[in-house]
């Protein structure tokens, strides 16, 4: 025959949706989903004082990058934000500016008693609760917690990312109900 | 070493601090649109917890301005609404590395307005835990120094060193760096048997390892080019912007609270102050070395010197009840007693001074009579030294301004509170 | 048990600190005897080794150029403490000496200001390192310092609404002894 073309539909919808079909099968799932357990990344936004802890736990007697984690950064190029210690009116708006730039899927870990409902800090008038900034997933008590614990933490991070299949690219935006510093939505 | 040995007349200050005004407002005027501001912000590997926005031209900082407050607790505030008691975790957070030169320095202001000393094995338990953690501290000031440059190794291997001595610390009072360990008239534990095994075998690994410091950080030819005739600040502008701890004395100036204000039981014990003369980074970063190997001296010569005795005050231990003694004999624990809940100083105000690891910390409290303080105020030495961005940066290249950062040894969330 | 025994180290201690308890004594006697006609009061508190000195307001710079010249060089703290109920914030200013003679004392120096307006001579050209304090003075409690060149807030965010935390009335949340906190209510 001539050379004619034969128009056979938007070639690159259907490969876009050939390969999502490919995607969420068994095998590439899972591979997805291992490598992204061990490769969360940490962004260097030091809240306060727990970061003391965090330093120390990526130094040489609790070194976490045996776990595939590794201090980065850009927010771009990371996908864990660790909020350690207190949040101040300050420090909330560039970590939710840093959230905010981190691509999907992100993880957030609050790290220490301050994180979780002020701590020690709890009627001071400069000092935010992490969960109105941004949607955590794993809390970690203590003043400071000990560098076991924050690895604890992204042990059971990964275990989460592998059960409830959390690496996935194509999860909606969750409008989850928090509140922004400034009042808008 | 003097000063200044010329009297200075009014016309003189005011002429000179007119110039560090002027040298202050370059670069705003007329040659505005060449210059960029840069923000080096909170989410930066060379910044911590603050935000430095330069002015550059080219590549040579211009002007620089501090933006600190990222950390700010208002743990001034806080105070006035608790008990003496409840601010010794407040007062230990900010300067999370050397905490408890800064819990000395309040209860010192604490009893010297209730008019109690504590006995002098509680002294030199106390000047031992300040030392480990001065060590802790200088190690970690290293440690993100060098992460600054880029060296990596001496980020390993200052936090894998600091290790020790933080577990020295565990072993002595029960937790990593926040300790509660000093409280009004004593200590709250004693220290177990082995502890100065212990400490003589962590010592003893740390002046082997010393050698090896030098020849990685301090003889680099890498971290000399970069640090010498960098970021040189002069004996007479440290002294007139109030610059303390490891910067003044690089500087030429040999002051130390441990020897011209004794508190505690440095008075009885011997050792020296390190002084460097020319200013620059490189001898900052060789003080803190220095100070380390001071620190080791103190803490045998008070494993050496120590009295036996009790560890709080007599006046409180006759507030125990039963059982707390019987605590306090057989271990050797202080419980506290009911009284600390109320705790009433007299009317009156009291301000101590003391020598924490990256300078002198201020501690002013005034009582009226009730259990919460009616004013508490505190100067950390980062805070002081928060000046030296704005004084100290400008001329120099971009790439010199972590170099810089990472000598004065600023941690923000202590110059914050 | 309760007293120091009198042999080696403790007995030098007590000397020496006899000794400085008297060279601050006649220091205090050298700043009566020049500052004069300037000061209000000076009194002496052996416990913190310091000289109060109380000025009148109008005779600050004066008070303060003759303490510089006298070789008290810089200043560890700048601050305001609040009283309500006679209507005054007292400013209360630590000064030191890195000198070989005076390092050991501290002088205190505090004036009276209106709580309704209070204003301060700006101390900067004196003392330079008095600049980054006398804008935390200002935040806190509201006080201006007449020719200081920047003054803005240094601690706390540009759009925190709410004036002058440092004074008393500025109330923030306690809670009464057997209150507990529900925040899951």
């Amino acid at each position: 025959m001539e050379g004619g073309l034969v128009f056979i539909g938007d070639l690159d919808l259907t490969t876009r949706k050939v390969l999502r079909w490919l995607v969420e099968r068994k095998p590439l799932k899972d591979i997805v989903e291992w490598a992204t357990a061990f490769s969360l990344w940490p962004v260097h936004l030091m809240t306060s004082c727990c970061g003391v802890e965090l330093g120390a736990a990526y130094a040489p007697r609790f070194d976490l990058e045996r776990y595939g984690s590794l201090p980065f950064v850009s927010p771009r190029q990371t996908n864990l934000i660790v909020i350690e210690g207190t949040l101040t009116r300050k420090m909330a708006r560039v970590a939710r500016i840093t959230w905010e730039q981190m691509a999907d899927p992100k993880f957030v870990i609050a790290m220490g008693a301050c994180a979780i409902d002020g701590g020690l800090f709890w009627n001071s008038y400069n000092v935010v609760r992490a969960s109105e900034v941004m949607p955590v997933d794993i809390y970690i008590p203590g003043c400071p917690p000990r560098p076991e614990a924050l690895a604890r933490a992204i042990l059971l991070l990964q275990q989460r990312i592998r059960k409830r299949g959390l690496a996935r690219h194509d999860l909606e935006m969750i409008e989850s109900p928090i509140k922004r510093i400034d009042g808008s939505k | 070493m003097e000063v200044d040995s010329k009297s200075i007349s009014t016309q003189a200050i005011e002429e000179l601090s007119k110039e560090l005004i002027q040298q202050r407002e370059l670069g705003v005027t007329e040659e505005g649109e060449r210059l960029i501001e840069l923000q080096i912000g909170p989410t930066h590997p060379g910044s911590g917890h603050m935000r430095i926005r330069v002015w550059v031209d080219g590549d040579i900082i211009v002007r620089c301005d501090p933006d600190i407050g990222f950390v700010f607790r208002t743990i001034e505030k806080l105070s006035e609404n608790r008990i003496y008691m409840k601010t010794i975790p407040l007062v230990e957070r900010p300067s999370l590395l050397d905490t408890t030169p800064m819990t000395i320095g309040y209860i010192n202001a604490l009893e010297k307005l209730m008019g109690i000393e504590p006995p002098p094995r509680a002294k030199y338990l106390r000047t031992i835990l300040a030392e480990l953690t001065r060590i802790a501290s200088h190690l970690y000031g290293i440690g993100i120094f060098a992460i600054f440059l880029g060296h990596s190794t001496g980020f390993m291997w200052g936090f894998g060193d600091r290790e020790l001595f933080v577990e020295l610390a565990n072993q002595l009072s029960g937790a990593r760096i926040t300790y509660a360990y000093v409280i009004p008239g004593g200590v709250r534990r004693d220290m177990p048997q082995s502890f100065p095994d212990n400490v003589e075998k962590a010592l003893r690994y740390f002046e082997k390892r010393l050698p090896d410091w030098y020849k990685m950080f301090l003889n680099n030819p890498v971290v000399e080019k970069r640090l010498r005739e960098v970021g040189i600040l002069r004996k007479n502008d440290a002294a007139k912007l109030g610059i303390t701890g490891p910067n003044l004395r690089a500087s030429g100036i040999e002051y130390d609270v441990r020897i011209a204000d004794p508190y505690e039981a440095y008075d009885e014990l011997d050792f020296m102050v390190p002084v460097a003369d020319e200013g620059d980074a490189y001898a900052r970063a060789l003080v803190r070395f220095e100070e380390i190997k001071q620190s080791i001296n103190i803490i045998r010569d008070a494993l050496r010197k120590m009295p036996g005795g009790d560890i709080i005050h007599p006046q409180i231990a006759r507030m125990f009840n039963p059982l707390m003694k019987k605590i306090y004999e057989e271990s050797r624990r202080v419980k506290f007693p009911g009284v600390f809940a109320s705790l009433k100083p007299p009317k009156g105000e009291a301000t101590a001074r003391v020598e924490a690891g990256r300078g002198e910390a201020l501690f002013y409290l005034v009582s009226d009579g009730s259990p919460k303080p009616y004013r508490f105020r505190w100067t950390t030495p980062s805070y002081r030294n928060a000046i030296l961005f704005k004084y100290l940066v400008p001329g120099h290249r971009l790439a010199d301004l972590p170099a810089i950062y990472g000598s004065i040894d600023y941690f923000p969330p202590e110059a914050d509170r | 048990m309760a007293s120091q025994s009198a042999t080696g180290p403790q007995a030098q201690q007590s000397q020496e600190r006899l000794q400085a308890i008297k060279a601050l004594d006649e220091l205090a006697s050298r700043l009566k005897n020049i500052l004069g006609s300037l000061t209000g009061s000076i009194t002496v508190d052996k416990k913190s080794m310091a000289i109060n000195i109380e000025v009148d307001k109008s005779k600050l710079l004066d008070a303060a150029k003759i303490l510089r010249g006298l070789g008290f060089e810089h200043v560890k703290s700048l601050t305001g403490v609040d009283h309500m109920e006679t209507g005054i914030i007292e400013l209360v200013i630590h000064i030191g000496s890195y000198r070989k003679g005076l390092r050991r004392f501290m002088v205190i120096l505090r004036t009276k200001l209106d709580r309704k307006d209070p204003r301060a001579p700006t101390l900067i050209n004196i003392w330079p390192s008095s600049e980054l304090q006398e804008r935390e003075a200002w935040e806190m409690f509201g006080i201006v310092f007449e020719g200081h060149p920047d003054l803005r807030r240094l601690l706390l965010p540009e759009e925190f609404e709410g004036l002058w935390p440092g004074r008393r009335d500025f109330a923030i949340v306690t809670r009464k002894a057997g209150e507990v906190e529900e925040p899951w209510k």
